[in-house]
């Protein structure tokens, strides 16, 4: 028999990275404008430590997902949407994986090394290079809008099928909405 | 640093011996050829630190500083020192932090281009390590500092490896809001690399 839903672990996992995920960019948006202060290097870190910890639990979600089969799309989805759907997930997944090394590189680029929570360092991978600090700074940002991009198609097709189609997509993620339907 | 295994009997007094017998060389070439370091390289010196950022460890240096030293392994107490730095080619790792370590609350460059250390007295403490002591002035304030430091010859010239650690807050390098060392630590790590050729 296929599940419903996602399992609780998928849940939890979902919503614990969403959560981090749009408190991170937002943050990063917000910090990249502050003037040079005690504060602006304290909110670098928590960024930079937010990263890390969205990193390692992406991981941790592709290893759960590995040994734990999503539930299969609505039926009766057209081709095109059920290919959109899974395309979109891949791309979401590597996204998820690039922009925290993205910026990992670019910290190390830049001369900053990465240390986890101000106590467990990250290795540099490259060597400071101003120029190639600049370039992945570049990178890291325009991986983030089209990140924040796909984010909004992703929950735009959630909404639509939850109001529109009135289809069971959203729920099987968010089953607290199950009973008010 | 290491602690030596104790030597037996017959060792020891083989080291004694030849300890003594190193003495009366160097002695004898002391003698004849007393050294001292002066002129100074100053394309092959350094002068760089280590700030701490929210645990981070950041490099930063000094692009322009001037040495003048006098120093003679053979009679190290009687060696001298004297850094001038140019504050303004400090380089604190990046180009937001040059822009705001020059400014008023940092080293205030403008009313204090230069920042020195002066020795006031040099030991040997054993082997090829010696300490200088002396007075650092930074934004017109002076502290009396302690540097360890190494010295080796190197073909014709004399190499000088030491470091100290100042803590930033004595100087007011960093003050007002600044003055938070969760930020920035209070300990920053100097560190100097000196080349200089005999003087003739």
């Amino acid at each position: 028999m296929t599940p419903k839903r996602y399992t609780r672990t998928a849940i939890g996992l979902h919503w614990l990275m969403a959560l981090l995920l749009i408190g991170t960019f937002g943050v990063g948006l917000y910090m990249t404008g502050l003037k040079l202060s005690p504060f602006k290097l304290k909110i670098y870190s928590w960024h930079k430590w937010a990263g890390v910890a969205a990193f390692l639990l992406v991981f941790l979600r592709l290893a759960w997902r590995a040994g734990h089969r999503p539930p299969p799309l609505v039926a009766g989805l057209p081709r095109w949407q059920e290919i959109a759907a899974h395309g979109l997930h891949h791309l979401l997944y590597l996204l998820m994986i690039a922009i925290p090394l993205s910026g990992w590189l670019m910290s190390s680029a830049k001369g900053f090394q990465t240390v986890w929570f101000g106590v467990l360092p990250l290795p540099d991978l490259l060597a400071k290079n101003a120029e190639l600090g600049d370039l992945l700074q570049t990178v890291h940002v325009w991986l983030n809008y089209g990140f924040a991009a796909l984010l909004a198609a992703h929950v735009a097709a959630a909404l639509k099928h939850h109001v529109v189609d009135r289809d069971d997509t959203l729920t099987r993620m968010l089953p607290l909405l199950e009973k008010n339907r | 640093m290491f602690k030596r295994h104790p030597a037996t009997r017959s060792t020891r007094s083989r080291t004694l011996l030849s300890a003594a017998l190193a003495a009366v060389c160097l002695g004898a070439a002391g003698s004849a050829t007393a050294v001292e370091f002066g002129q100074v390289q100053a394309e092959k010196s350094t002068l760089t630190f280590v700030s701490k950022q929210m645990g981070v460890a950041v490099d930063g240096k000094f692009r322009k500083f001037a040495t003048t030293l006098a120093f003679d392994p053979a009679k190290p107490t009687q060696g001298s020192a004297r850094l001038d730095l140019d504050m303004a080619s400090i380089d604190a790792g990046s180009k937001d932090a040059n822009d705001e370590v020059v400014g008023k609350a940092w080293f205030n460059v403008k009313e204090h281009p230069q920042a020195s250390f002066v020795s006031t007295s040099v030991k040997a403490l054993g082997g090829d390590r010696y300490e200088a002591a002396g007075k650092l002035t930074i934004k017109g304030k002076v502290q009396d500092v302690k540097a360890p430091f190494t010295f080796r010859q190197d073909g014709g010239n004399g190499i000088f490896d030491g470091y100290f650690t100042l803590k930033r807050l004595d100087f007011a390098i960093g003050d007002g809001a600044w003055s938070d060392t969760s930020a920035v630590a209070n300990e920053v790590q100097i560190k100097f690399h000196v080349v200089a050729a005999a003087r003739k």
